[in-house]
């Protein structure tokens, strides 16, 4: 159980340190848009034209 | 019928509008779509038809007009700066739908010459651009996002919702720091919870009670400032909110845990209190994320008003008019200000003679008589007559600031009904705190040990949030409800007055009916020929915000003829307008009135049209019959009032016969014609005697004064801006159903808090007596009281869900 004395104080280490990531995150714009982001990866430019039959399930 | 490929509307039968896009030949509903569709597809984005999960919103646009884009290259754009050559600037993006919308901004703003960024915000609708002064204009900006179909305006972040959102970032920050705190608290006291009596050795208790103080510290130092600070003003002010036994709660708990740990003896409650701080942190944040909406719905609204002036740069040689920016005016310009306009800037009146409105700026609800050599303030509005006025001062942003006013002024106002739950909360709360004190006393002298966590747990369990916390927020959530249907409430007692409301008075011109009569015919009575009579009589309507006016104005534009200029043209309010000509004093208006004039006559107007005259002082000249057709909605909306035991009224300035013929046609029992704005006014204030409330739904000048007497009114959108200003409410969407939307929203609020105000006494009856009995443990407290806080939140956030109005609902 002596272990405990020493991981419970790293646990409360590691809780800071994840606080301050934290901040770091959210003042960097990390939250300010949490939609964007996801819809901008589905954006391809360097896909190649269309055929036309591909058209008519996008119409 | 096929469907735009664009923006799925269906394509009107023959219609020859076509775009190719990846090789096949794609239908288009007007011009407007074929643009945009070609614009998108030459610039090689076809890939946005490809991926995009929502048709765009159409392309015929009415909203900014090319040569009004122009204007924001030379007025500062709102939030723009920078240094040397570069500016960036936020603009706002309507109608973002998908994925695809946000990648075909940014890629076509990116090809633009001299821009430099591009970030588009999705969740916000921001759009974010820095450019190269030199090699490009924010005008080219605006005109390339409205080439691939989006509308946009600039937007100032420093104006509005700046503090909102940084307010909601701060609490998101306080929330996320407070949830990480009450896991970690959780996790280390649950060994504590789950040990049985004797396994566990007191120093590995006391490493976890350390533990725990430790983790519980960001919570109560960070997440918990906004219950500190709001206790610590509330004192100032020796006023008692919620945050008072909320801030007492928390710092009793805290320091009565740190003792308890520093000694090694007594109960600690760390975990209680984190999950109290982050629970009531979640009700927070549900009603600040209610007001921001509500907020940026303002915002969005308010960038769609103009901001622009008729100058005259000739005058008083040249009388041309030129519409430029309210921003760009400088000491000197003379401009032409109609009817139902705001003044842009401060001025000194030249030309004209009318009353001004100063109530947005002073309170003073009488029109004032201004002649010329007067001055005037900027953001006053003309009422009667067309003036020309010479500005003294570059109030650049004064147009603006009635803006700012009136949006502020509807998002501030309190209604009684939230007046009342803060007076009812402050006593609440100072008396729960002297019961407190009582338990406190009661328990120290029958069972010491428990007196603390007693005394705490009656604190804590208490929930005044029914009060302080929810009725804001149902308030928020109807307003944000309403103007995303283009209610805009400028009054906050609106929802009370309009659901205890007795009488709805309707008028008529531009409120039952369409408001866009037609020329349906012209007798002449006279000597001149049609077409003088017609360029006459659209020359005296040419400044005239009447609905009438512009019919023979756009009637006369057909019609060949030599352009006339009557340059006095007096308004004589409800009744008609009077101007002279080569020498002769000439008279437009009802029969009455022109028969002053000209004299008898024994001419008759055909009976389902009204009728406008025009004679001079030899005689009568010709009969214009302009006939007005009913709102397609105006039936269900006279239906539901009837159904919901309302007295429905119409009072109208037109003539009897016509104004019955509308009533007969809509089922409303009373109808008054030929009724004159003073006769209006007596005629409501005579129902208010006998106890009525009244309700008045109006549209144009004639209305301002039964507008302001009436109980609580409504001004039809695209009204003048005065009736706007004179209303408790507007509706801009100009459609009469959403008369029924703010009633059925006025009654789902005030039943929204009745049922929050009964679930709260309910709560506080069982809760506070059990707490006080020692029969609930604080984090019993803790859950109880923030439970309670989400059901209210919640219950009001319900009012966002919109059901728009139809025939079914009633």
């Amino acid at each position: 159980m002596e272990a405990l004395f020493l991981l419970v104080p790293l646990s409360i280490g590691v809780v800071f340190a994840a606080i301050w990531f934290f901040f770091g995150a959210s003042d960097n714009g990390q939250f300010d848009d949490l939609v964007g982001p996801g819809w901008r990866v589905l954006q391809d430019d360097d896909r190649p034209p269309a055929k036309p039959k591909d058209t008519d399930e996008a119409a | 019928m096929s469907s735009c490929f664009h923006c799925s509307l269906p394509v009107p039968a023959g219609s020859a509008w076509q775009v190719t896009i990846d090789a096949v030949v794609q239908p288009m509903c007007c011009p407007g779509c074929a643009a945009v569709a070609h614009s998108i597809v030459d610039n090689g984005f076809s890939d946005y038809y490809r991926t995009r999960e929502g048709y765009a919103a159409t392309a015929a646009q009415d909203g900014l007009i090319p040569p009004e884009l122009k204007l924001y290259d030379t007025e500062a754009v709102a939030g723009a700066d920078g240094n040397g050559n570069s500016a960036e600037a936020i603009f706002l993006i309507e109608d973002i739908r998908c994925a695809a919308c946000v990648w075909l901004i940014e890629r076509r703003l990116a090809r633009l010459p001299g821009v430099q960024a591009v970030a588009m915000n999705a969740a916000t609708e921001r759009l974010q651009v820095s450019w190269n002064r030199a090699l490009c204009k924010p005008s080219d900006i605006l005109v390339a996002l409205r080439e691939i179909g989006y509308a946009a305006y600039p937007y100032d972040p420093v104006r509005h919702g700046a503090q909102l959102d940084r307010a909601r970032k701060t609490l998101f920050r306080q929330l996320f720091i407070a949830g990480l705190s009450m896991m970690q608290v959780m996790m280390v006291v649950l060994p504590v919870y789950m040990a049985r009596d004797g396994t566990m050795d007191a120093e590995i208790a006391s490493l976890m009670q350390w533990a725990s103080l430790l983790l519980t510290l960001p919570a109560v130092l960070y997440s918990a400032q906004p219950f500190f600070r709001g206790a610590w003003v509330n004192l100032k002010t020796f006023q008692l909110g919620m945050d008072v036994p909320v801030a007492l709660g928390i710092g009793a708990a805290f320091v009565g845990s740190v003792v308890a740990t520093w000694r090694g003896s007594g109960d600690v409650y760390f975990d209680s209190i984190t999950m109290f701080i982050f629970l009531l942190l979640c009700s927070r944040y549900l009603e600040l994320a209610a007001r921001r909406k509500a907020a940026s719905a303002l915002n969005n609204l308010q960038s769609a008003l103009p901001a622009s002036a008729w100058a005259m740069p000739g005058y008083p040689d040249d009388r041309a008019l030129v519409l430029i920016a309210a921003g760009q005016l400088r000491e000197g310009d003379v401009i032409l200000v109609r009817p139902g306009e705001a003044i842009a800037a401060d001025g000194m009146l030249l030309e004209g003679d009318s009353a001004v409105d100063l109530s947005l700026l002073t309170g003073e609800s009488q029109p004032l008589r201004k002649s010329a050599g007067a001055t005037l303030p900027g953001g006053a509005v003309n009422a009667t007559q067309p003036i020309v006025v010479r500005i003294t001062q570059a109030a650049r942003d004064s147009t603006l600031s009635i803006l700012v006013k009136l949006i502020e002024r509807a998002g501030q106002g309190k209604p009684q009904l939230a007046q009342w739950a803060d007076h009812v909360a402050a006593w609440f709360v100072g008396i729960l705190l002297l019961f407190a004190l009582a338990v406190f006393g009661y328990w120290q002298w029958a069972d010491a040990a428990r007196a603390w966590p007693i005394a705490i747990a009656v604190l804590v369990v208490s929930c005044p949030c029914a009060l302080s916390l929810a009725t804001p927020t149902a308030l928020a959530a109807a307003t944000d409800r309403l103007v995303r249907r283009g209610i805009l409430i400028v009054q906050p007692h609106v929802l009370e007055t309009l659901h205890r409301a007795t009488h709805v008075i309707f008028d008529k011109t531009g409120t039952l009916t369409a408001g866009k009569p037609v020329l349906r015919h012209v007798e002449l009575l006279g000597a001149a020929s049609l077409d003088w009579c017609l360029q006459l009589a659209a020359a005296m309507e040419k400044s005239s915000a009447h609905p009438l006016a512009a019919a023979i104005v756009s009637a006369a534009q057909h019609h060949p003829g030599p352009l006339l200029h009557v340059p006095d043209v007096r308004q004589v309010a409800g009744r008609g307008l009077e101007g002279t000509l080569g020498g002769g004093t000439y008279r437009l208006g009802s029969a009455a009135f022109v028969g002053d004039l000209a004299g008898t006559n024994d001419d008759v107007a055909t009976p389902d049209a009204t009728a406008v005259y025009l004679g001079n002082d030899a005689g009568w000249l010709a009969r214009f019959d302009l006939a007005d057709g009913v709102r397609s909605d105006a039936c269900d909306v006279i239906a539901y009032f009837q159904s919901s035991g309302k007295t429905v009224i119409l009072l109208s300035g037109d003539q009897q016969t016509v104004t019955q013929q509308v009533a007969t046609e809509l089922g409303i029992g009373t109808a008054l014609g030929d009724t004159l704005p003073e006769q209006k006014l007596a005629y409501v204030q005579a129902l208010q005697r006998d106890g009525a409330i009244v309700a008045m739904v109006g549209d144009g000048i004639n209305d301002a004064a039964v507008l302001s007497g009436a109980d609580v009114s409504f001004a039809m959108g695209g009204g003048t801006a005065l009736a706007q200003l004179h209303a408790d409410c507007v509706l801009l969407s100009g459609h009469l159903s959403a008369l029924c939307e703010v009633d059925m929203t006025a009654a789902q609020t005030l039943a929204v808090i009745r049922q929050n105000l009964g679930w709260a006494t309910l709560y506080n009856l069982v809760a506070i007596p059990a707490a006080a009995l020692g029969w609930l443990t604080p984090w019993m407290t803790g859950i109880g009281m923030s439970v309670s806080s989400a059901v209210v939140v919640l219950n009001a956030l319900r009012l966002r869900r919109a059901r728009p109005f139809s025939r079914k609902n009633f």
